[in-house]
């Protein structure tokens, strides 16, 4: 009988995201028991392991908006072979970029401090909070990433493709029923 | 018999007069284009329409057609040229799809889509750049400007009412509303408007539409830009 395969370790990780891209991931559905023959998860929301170890694939969705943010990306940065920008957040900044011409203090002040109906409780300073940037930026802006994976979210479909490629030893590529930005 | 030039080896008939863009698109043989529009005069300044003539770099949507020409387009060269313009295009504007009421629709999108655009690799401007929403049937979201002028060149042309005007020069070239206020509701602009319907992008959109027809069943959701060859094929908006 042959050695069991070797798994991979694959992470993964949401920035300034709203986890549309992991739900997608679990849009595999029945993928998914063939995907753990062949890896391992070590940090994700879906172990809920905090550290990111040495990783063979880290897949990053959302893009950078705060100072925490840029820590996580420069760690599975350090930590994995492979990185990957998943969905519009992490390729472009997507929806919080949108922020972007609106200076930072005036969202601020418009949010905690003027906005009528809101409870006006000043602006969170807790040093548990990490500081906001003043722009939200895409992750190719701050780290070299190797793989991008277009899609708000990326279908499950693309998603698979993408893995089974990679994994595969392939160079991942979408045709034009996977490739979308919407 | 007719005149003829080689485009990526096949033979492509042409009128005198014509341009390569328009001889190749005639002979249903797709070259990616954004400013180019076959009702239009060319403007030449988005240069994806870029091809080699004799081995040298032109737009094809300016140079003539001309007997014996070897045209290169679909070359692994000219189509990485293709996609940083439109890298930078992205990143000039903002160009942010899942809320765009264009996507699907937009031209830019699926030129991308064609040239397997799969990051906008450079660093964003995020320009800020304020929407009109003052006309009652229309409104102008400037982010999406590419600058390809068709909403100048069909009100001009076209409408007789020179509604649009690009201005300033460089990177600082933007669109502009010909009206004192700058406002578009302080023209004579239609939604009858030839101009109302060319924007191959999401800048001039009509009200109340919005994602009527869903996203995942649009234009380019249902084959890519290169089976529809040229806009005229592309449904119109408006």
């Amino acid at each position: 009988m042959a050695e069991p395969r070797k798994k991979l370790k694959l992470a993964t990780a949401t920035l300034a995201g709203c986890f549309g891209c992991h739900m997608s991931f679990l849009d595999i559905d029945e993928h998914l028991f063939e995907l753990v023959e062949w890896v391992e998860f070590d940090r994700s929301p879906f172990t809920d392991i905090k550290q990111v170890g040495a990783c063979d694939i880290g897949l990053i969705e959302g893009g950078l908006c705060n100072a925490e943010n840029v820590h996580v990306l420069r760690d599975f940065r350090k930590h994995c072979k492979i990185l990957v920008a998943v969905g519009a957040c992490a390729i472009n900044g997507g929806l919080p970029a949108q922020r972007n011409p609106i200076p930072l203090r005036a969202i601020l002040d418009e949010v905690y401090l003027t906005e009528p109906g809101l409870a006006h409780g000043g602006i969170p300073n807790d040093p548990e909070l990490p500081l906001p940037l003043n722009k939200v930026h895409p992750i190719h802006e701050v780290v070299k990433v190797d793989y991008f994976l277009p899609g708000c979210p990326p279908s499950g479909e693309a998603i698979w493709k993408f893995l089974t490629d990679l994994l595969a030893g392939r160079e991942p590529t979408l045709d034009h029923t996977l490739i979308h930005y919407d | 018999m007719s005149k003829t030039f080689t485009l990526d080896g096949k033979t492509i008939p042409f009128k005198d007069g014509q341009t390569i863009i328009q001889a190749a698109l005639e002979a249903g043989y797709y070259i990616p284009h954004l400013c180019y529009h076959p009702e239009f005069k060319p403007h030449g300044s988005c240069k994806l329409c870029t091809v080699k003539v004799n081995g040298r770099q032109t737009a094809s949507c300016t140079m003539l057609a001309a007997e014996g020409q070897v045209v290169e387009s679909e070359t692994p060269e000219l189509n990485e040229e293709r996609r940083a313009l439109t890298q930078m295009l992205f990143v000039e504007g903002n160009h942010f799809c899942p809320s765009c009421e264009k996507s699907g629709d937009c031209q830019l999108q699926a030129t991308a889509y064609h040239l397997g655009m799969m990051s906008t690799h450079y660093d964003h401007f995020f320009p800020n750049r304020p929407l009109d929403a003052s006309h009652p049937d229309f409104l102008l979201d400037f982010n999406r400007c590419i600058l390809c002028s068709l909403c100048v060149r069909a009100s001009r042309d076209v409408d007789g009412k020179n509604v649009f005007a690009l201005a300033g020069r460089g990177i600082k070239t933007r669109l502009i509303v010909n009206a004192k206020s700058g406002r578009l509701a302080d023209t004579d602009f239609a939604a009858t408007d030839k101009a109302a319907s060319v924007c191959p992008v999401g800048v001039i959109l009509p009200k109340r539409r919005g994602f009527a027809v869903p996203i995942g069943q649009r234009t380019f959701d249902k084959q890519p830009i290169d089976a529809y060859v040229d806009n005229r094929m592309v449904r119109e908006e408006g």
